[in-house]
């Protein structure tokens, strides 16, 4: 089963609600077919509203208009637009067994009986949910009602894959196995998909490409890697990972920071910059380092995060390695490379 | 104040309670098949006055089921419908128009008894039918069939119940029948009990309303309360109880697991 | 499917219920009002009701009797209600079954269940009998009308309360003991305004009810001076449909205005029946 992908082209799409609230200001935007785009960015920034743009479930502002590969779909509701919709709250019909869920797009579009067993066969088989054919929706646990969903919506074999926060209601553990799923999933089907996720993580792993929005603007958009070593801007870069400040000055070769100095290769003057916790080093015993002192130690398994003040005007995240011993109260001395910095324009 | 006093005081009130309601149910029930009332039970047990009742009375019964099943028939069609606009669209107009709704709940059925024979007590062939009592019927029940369904309504996510069922393509109809109907059943279910006890026991309209050729089985009952024997008016009150107590159980039963669930 | 088209769809799903109570609510309720207006006194009629001696002395003792019920009922089934709600023991079911049975329960057959009691050849004037020899029977008069009201508001209320209750929080209760709350402190300081809401409503369909039942009165006697009698009689008896009207719509608006100030104080729906 291939369900050949399908370009989107949003175009002028703006969204003012009746109460006046502008949600989302013009966006031209393009997806590639068979792509895998996510909006990310914190709630209110105009990423569900742009999904259900996309969906049909709400109508952009006069201008706007909305394209699949070359039809234009901007007048069409939800209904006619054959998409696949995953939501947060699963949206599944508590009347109606799992199988009858995953039946019920093709009972709409007048599907055969036995074409219909088949394809829900199919959707039990490739979502690993066979046994669960004849459960009702209130006996699945949040990571079967997400399967279930997604089999639901895959099942009428959409243009296009919508997900709404698929994973937010679930934990934690629940929702790395799930994340894991859809990408293999995305990858096999080759199929178009919007994902919305206000999770950081989740929009590194699954997406080709993030649309990061704030306030109802993109504020950036790239593959995961630029986003997170190439943040655009002061937003962008707090809102994907941690971030550190750095304001120094550099004379004479030297970069002058309150914990001391590091030799530096450029031209004189200030210097503003951010840069990763992960960025940050112990200097090895003998080379250059900028002195502070642990304000606090967490151990987290894998390594450990130190607050460390004193380097430099504000206090620095750090991400240590798990085998050196350091407490609250140490001195270190701290290390970076030049090219690990970012630069803020503002 | 020790423990075992406190609940052996809040038992005895409560047992007297209960015994207030259930006891003069009871009598009344025997006393429709008591020979003598009067003389107590050692007169004997008859179904004779039930015969009488039914020979009696039996045009009142089949009005009143009949009253109550068109009732029932006219709350569903006008209500599940209304129940459902003003679930999907919960605003200060529409809470507005669900308070006037319930208008003809809070206002004694004397008043719109009167209202309507005022009104329309003109019009001879509607007046003199049963249809004119219908009316009141649903004025006083199309609110209790409102409220069960929008509760049940305003309890699920009917929102992304439906763009759910949107994006799989359903149409209006297709939402309407095959997913929110089937989704609010049990506030259905509940309204159509309510409606249909109601119906049935409605007296303060219906003897407003009632013509000598369309009396209901209430209106029946004053009837024989005042005209007839104890033992005649208690047979026939077994008949209510015997036609109500059903539903009024069934209602208990829907109501009580999802009490339990809701905890 | 854009808004527009949604609202008309909704406006026609709406518009059958409207027009329902448009036609046959609204409508009528506004002759009403014409025709109390329309009688010797016109719209003096209004004024009938605190002028004419005979209407505010029944205005007076609906009132009273309403407002008596609905303290009584209040109180015994906040005790009961309780009770049921928070101890668990064999029986318990059926006891919450039989007294919340009697919900809609007609008023003529309330009246009638009152006659059983306290009527002639009821069982508490054979129990007085062969107790102390003389016979007592209240059945046909005000007592027996507090008594038939008492009946049709407890499993209303009930009801109520026990919902109410089962949704306190326990850890109230449990801070005001560990604070050295004694049981009768908690109930007043913690329990009691943790059920208001649900009183204050239920109270006020009680009165609402109350106010407006006639079915009841009407089995037990119909020289009883309640409002309702009264509208009946001089609807009936004396053919004075202005007053009888004017008379209607008055109470009406107090119940309806009781109820309104009941749903704004609890925040809750509520609605009268019987």
């Amino acid at each position: 089963m291939t369900t050949p992908g399908t370009r989107i082209r949003l175009t002028g799409c703006a969204k003012t609600f009746a109460d006046g609230t502008r949600a989302l200001e013009p966006l031209d935007l393009e997806v590639n077919a068979g792509e895998t785009l996510v909006f990310l960015g914190p709630s209110g920034c105009g990423k569900t509203t742009t999904l259900r743009l996309i969906a049909g479930l709400e109508m952009p502002d006069a201008c706007g208009r909305i394209l699949f590969d070359d039809e234009d779909v901007t007048a069409l509701p939800i209904e006619k637009r054959n998409v696949g919709m995953v939501f947060q709250s699963y949206a599944l019909f508590p009347n109606m067994s799992v199988a009858g869920n995953i039946a019920y797009g093709l009972k709409i579009r007048r599907v055969p009986e036995a074409e219909r067993r088949r394809r829900v066969a199919e959707m039990l088989e490739m979502m690993r949910i066979t046994e669960l054919a004849d459960r009702s929706i209130d006996q699945l646990s949040g990571g079967q009602r997400q399967r279930v969903a997604l089999a639901r919506a895959l099942a009428v074999e959409p243009r296009v894959l919508l997900l709404d926060e698929p994973l937010t209601a679930l934990d934690a553990k629940l929702r790395e196995d799930l994340r894991l799923e859809i990408d293999r999933l995305l990858r096999r089907l080759g199929i178009t998909a919007i994902y919305v996720t206000h999770d950081q993580a989740e929009a590194m792993a699954l997406g080709d490409r993030i649309v990061v929005m704030s306030k109802g603007k993109v504020a950036q958009i790239g593959r995961p890697r630029d986003i997170y070593l190439k943040p655009a801007d002061r937003f962008v870069a707090d809102f994907i990972g941690n971030i550190n400040r750095l304001s120094g000055m550099v004379r004479n070769g030297l970069l002058e920071l309150p914990g001391g100095t590091l030799p530096w290769d450029s031209p004189d003057g200030p210097l503003q910059a951010a840069l990763r916790p992960e960025s940050l080093r112990i200097a090895e015993d003998g080379l250059p380092g900028l002195t502070g002192t642990v304000i606090s130690a967490f151990f987290l398994g894998d390594r450990q995060r130190l607050l460390v003040e004193g380097v430099a005007p504000e206090p620095l995240i750090v991400d240590a390695p798990n085998r050196i011993e350091i407490s609250a109260g140490d001195t270190v001395r701290l290390t970076f490379d030049a090219d690990a910095l970012i630069p803020l324009s503002h | 104040m020790n423990r075992p006093f406190l609940f052996a005081a809040q038992l005895g009130l409560t047992l007297l309670v209960a015994a207030f309601l259930v006891i003069p149910v009871l009598m009344s029930m025997l006393a429709g098949v008591t020979v003598n009332f009067f003389q107590g039970i050692s007169s004997g047990l008859t179904l004779r006055w039930v015969w009488r009742v039914l020979d009696l009375y039996a045009d009142t019964l089949a009005l009143s089921l009949g009253l109550a099943l068109a009732c029932l028939a006219c709350t569903l069609v006008l209500g599940v419908p209304a129940a459902y606009a003003l679930a999907k669209r919960p605003s200060r107009l529409t809470r507005l128009i669900e308070e006037m709704l319930v208008v003809p709940v809070a206002v004694p059925g004397l008043a719109t008894a009167l209202a309507l024979l005022i009104a329309y007590g003109g019009f001879r062939e509607f007046r003199t039918s049963a249809a004119f009592i219908l009316v009141g019927h649903v004025l006083f029940t199309l609110p209790f069939m409102i409220r069960a369904v929008l509760a049940v309504l305003s309890s699920i996510d009917l929102k992304t119940l439906e763009e759910g069922a949107r994006s799989l393509g359903a149409s209006f109809p297709h939402r309407f029948f095959g997913v929110i109907l089937p989704n609010c059943r049990s506030g259905i279910l509940a309204g159509s009990l309510m409606v249909v006890t109601l119906s049935i026991g409605e007296f303060n309209l219906t003897w407003m309303l009632h013509t000598p050729l369309t009396k209901t089985l209430p209106v029946g009952l004053a009837d024989s309360y005042a005209s007839m024997r104890l033992e005649i008016g208690s047979a026939y009150t077994l008949i209510f109880f015997i036609l109500i107590l059903p539903l009024l159980m069934a209602m208990q039963a829907l109501s009580r697991p999802r009490r339990r669930k809701e905890t | 499917m854009s808004d527009m088209r949604e609202n008309t769809l909704l406006a026609l799903l709406l518009a059958p219920a409207l027009l329902v109570f448009v036609a046959f609510f609204l409508l009528p309720i506004g002759r009403l009002a014409l025709a109390a207006g329309s009688g010797p006194d016109g719209i003096m009629a209004y004024a009938a009701i605190l002028t004419d001696a005979r209407y505010r002395e029944s205005l007076i003792a609906t009132v009273l009797l309403s407002a008596g019920v609905t303290l009584a009922t209040l109180a015994l089934c906040a005790v009961c209600g309780l009770f049921l709600e928070r101890n668990r023991f064999p029986g318990r079911a059926v006891l919450i079954g039989i007294m919340t049975l009697p919900l809609s329960f007609p008023g003529v057959v309330v009246g009638f269940l009152v006659i059983m009691l306290a009527g002639r050849q009821g069982l508490i004037g054979d129990l007085t009998q062969a107790l102390t020899g003389s016979k007592l029977v209240f059945a046909y008069s005000m007592a027996g009308l507090f008594i038939g009201y008492l009946y049709f508001s407890i499993p209303r209320v009930i009801l109520t309360v026990m919902a109410s209750a089962e949704k306190l929080d326990r850890r109230l209760e449990e801070a005001a003991r560990s604070l050295g709350a004694s049981t009768f402190a908690v109930t007043r300081d913690v329990i009691l305004p943790g059920l208001l809401p649900a009183l204050l409503s239920s109270g006020a369909i009680c009165f609402a009810t109350s106010m407006g039942a006639f079915g009841t009165a009407f089995t037990l006697a119909t020289n009883i001076d309640v409002l309702p009698m009264v509208i009946y009689t001089e609807f009936t008896l004396h053919a004075n449909i202005a007053m009888a009207a004017a008379l209607s719509l008055i109470l009406g608006l107090i119940t309806w205005a009781v109820l309104a100030l009941a749903r704004t104080a609890a925040g809750s729906s509520v609605a009268a029946a019987g």
